[in-house]
């Protein structure tokens, strides 16, 4: 073969890639997505070694210790990062026990119940809520949220459940129960609203074939539910995500208090809250390269949440098939 | 369909049209400061002294309208840093820097004392009207998690006549770093050799008990919605808020209410012993009336400027700072210089020199 047909069969193969259907313009449109998205990779990657960049001199000096000591003290150079995973992980979990339930009640609510002239309106408060910036809900929480919670909440939680030793200790209204409280109102209209479109989307001929079958509204739901799962489990991850790096709410309202307690009254504090105070008055090369480890771990920490996660919704998709793709 | 084509059409025509709009308007405006040798400053630093220095950056534009000068308050750490890293042309911290970071700065850095602040203690007792009073061990005790009721015999001791309560005390200190608790830490570390082993003094100490709340918002939310709790904030934030502070027993020995007064009386107390560098803690001063968790703020400059123009600007600012400025000081709630610290913050400005010439 001459050089001139290799060149030219190397030139179509490559045309081929770009653009089966052989249309220029589709090979430009091609391209230009396949940058788009590339980019949101490169952006990730970079992310990464800009965090282990500088966080080489912590991960020097503490090794595998900063994950398991318990000591954050930056008068005396002593750095451990597990309360603030410890608060990070236990505020969203609580997050999370709270607000599926309230969130799937929603969206049962507005899509297979409520009538038009209600769902438009409330489907359209539970998204406002969403846009609500953060620092008004830590306020909010501060004035209103914490004080009741200290004056109703808590002492009926101590008076029922005290003999567990999750809800002993001081009642203040500030604390880790109320930082997963705070995070469970702002995770709600995120997960309701993708769950309700998820729901939306299970086609009617499976309703219309279970009341057929004589089932009742109540199970005619749950088969909904069954086909929509791997969606719903989609609107959890994206809640948990949301939870897991939330800063300013939080920060008002946790205690801000590096130490595992096993008492949910007690203050905690989470990653995002601590970088977020600490940075700006962070002197001294060992302290900041903590706070940037700490954020590697935030990193690290929401890509492991994400993935057990991926690989549950995995499951219940292969148990099931059913409609509606993970988020 | 064609009507909302139509209107897309029209959404990306406004966009287009705005967006000229702006760039001319940012052009002609760029154009006129431009001209005439304007001079223009970057600053950056300590964020308890900054709704001053924006005053002084309005103030002394209007007598300078071809000077630009910006200030960020990013934080003391942060304007160390940018200075150290020669970004701005003056970083402003709470705490003078430390001798490392002065020997790892590329030049001789001076210290310019601007106003003094103050920490105080603050409370909510219900159905308490009287103004409490606190020794310093007491507070020391307090903090340290060792002191836990209000009615214990060691506040009672220091208030007479008032009924405390047979209630938990809860602590609420900072939880972002901040220069406010580095003052207080530093306070609290002369008072108590306990408080300076365990815990020591810095912007983020490891709080042996209680709450951390987010800036002096965050500390006195907390505080004003739980009762029976105690903290501490910058004295300007307390006034305009009006929050109940405390008084404290100075090195005296005699109870201080926190005041603009007392907070300069304890700078003048503390002129004798003020090193030569103007690099000085001045809480727990001695003087009668000197209130003991006192602090300087300062701007600071390297003392070889490169740029002779942005040197001779910058020198002439802190001039006018420290005297026509400090006429802006108390209506915010800073404590102005006392009159011969002033003189010796005049020293260190005279002193900065631009490659060897003198600027003032």
């Amino acid at each position: 073969m001459s050089a001139v047909s290799e060149k030219f069969a190397t030139y179509s193969t490559w045309r081929r890639v770009l653009s089966p259907t052989g249309n220029t313009g589709d090979a430009v449109f091609r391209i230009l997505m396949l940058l788009v998205a590339l980019l949101m990779v490169g952006i990730v990657l970079a992310k990464m070694i800009a965090l282990s960049a500088d966080s080489v001199l912590s991960i020097r000096q503490f090794g595998f210790g900063f994950l398991t000591s318990q000591h954050w003290d930056p008068i005396n150079g002593k750095f451990g990062a597990l309360p603030f995973i410890y608060g990070t992980v236990a505020s969203s979990l609580i997050a999370l026990l709270i607000s599926v339930p309230f969130s799937l009640g929603i969206a049962i609510f507005l899509v297979e119940q409520a009538p038009h002239y209600i769902a438009k309106p409330v489907g359209f408060l539970v998204e406002l809520l969403a846009a609500i910036p953060s620092v008004v809900y830590g306020l909010w929480g501060i004035f209103v949220l914490g004080p009741f919670m200290r004056q109703y909440i808590q002492p009926a939680l101590a008076s029922w459940l005290g003999w567990l030793p999750l809800f002993r200790g001081t009642i203040t209204g500030i604390g880790l129960l109320t930082g997963g409280l705070i995070l469970a109102i702002m995770v709600t209209p995120i997960i309701s609203a993708v769950v309700r479109d998820v729901l939306a989307s299970v086609p009617g001929s499976q309703r219309e074939a279970a009341l057929a079958l004589g089932a009742t509204k109540w199970e005619m739901i749950r088969v909904v539910l069954v086909n929509g799962a791997p969606g719903i489990a989609g609107a959890v991850i994206l809640g948990l995500g949301r939870a897991l790096g939330e800063t300013m709410a939080v920060t008002m309202v946790i205690g801000n208090r590096p130490e595992i307690s096993l008492s949910v009254f007690e203050p905690s504090y989470t990653i995002a809250s601590a970088i977020a105070n600490e940075f700006t008055e962070a002197t001294g090369d060992l302290y900041l390269s903590s706070l940037v480890e700490l954020g590697l771990i935030l990193f690290l920490v929401t890509f492991i949440v994400n993935g057990i996660a991926r690989v549950l919704v995995w499951n219940v998709t292969r148990q099931t098939g059913g409609v509606g793709r993970a988020a | 369909m064609s009507v909302s084509k139509r209107s897309v059409q029209l959404v990306a025509w406004l966009v287009v049209l705005i967006f000229t709009f702006v760039s001319l308007a940012c052009n002609g405006g760029g154009a006129g400061t431009g001209a005439g040798g304007s001079v223009s400053l970057q600053g950056a630093g300590a964020t308890f002294p900054n709704p001053l220095y924006q005053k002084w950056l309005s103030e002394y534009g209007k007598l300078h309208p071809n000077m630009k000068i910006d200030y960020q308050s990013i934080g003391s750490g942060g304007g160390i840093k940018q200075l150290k890293e020669q970004t701005v042309d003056f970083g402003a911290s709470d705490a003078p820097m430390k001798d490392e970071d002065l020997k790892s700065a590329p030049g001789e850095i001076v210290h310019v004392p601007t106003v003094l602040g103050a920490v105080v203690i603050t409370y909510n007792l219900e159905g308490i009207s009287q103004t409490l009073r606190f020794s310093p061990e007491v507070i020391a005790d307090i903090f340290l998690g060792k002191i836990k009721k209000w009615n214990d015999p060691k506040i009672a001791a220091d208030n007479a006549g008032v009924t405390l309560p047979a209630k938990d005390i809860t602590v609420v200190h900072r939880s972002d770093g901040s220069g406010t608790s580095a003052v207080f830490t530093d306070y609290l570390s002369k008072v108590s050799s306990e408080w300076k082993e365990k815990v020591g003094t810095g912007t983020s100490p490891s709080w042996p008990t209680g709450l951390g709340g987010k800036g002096n918002e965050g500390v006195t939310g907390q505080i004003k919605s739980t009762p029976d709790t105690i903290g501490y904030i910058e004295l300007a934030y307390a006034v305009q808020n009006k929050l109940p502070v405390a008084q404290i027993k100075n090195a005296s020995g005699s109870f201080v209410t926190p005041s603009i007064d007392t907070v300069t009386a304890a700078a003048s107390a503390s002129a004798a012993n003020t090193p030569e560098d103007l690099r000085v803690s001045i809480t727990n001063a001695a003087g009668a009336q000197a209130y003991p968790i006192s602090s300087y703020t300062y701007i600071l400059v390297y003392k070889n400027q490169k740029d002779a123009a942005k040197g001779k600007a910058l020198v002439d600012f802190l001039w006018w700072g420290i005297h026509d400025g400090e006429n802006f000081a108390k209506e915010l709630q800073y404590a102005p210089l006392p009159a011969d610290i002033v003189k010796r913050a005049e020293a260190k400005i005279s002193s900065v020199t631009a490659n060897g010439a003198a600027l003032r």
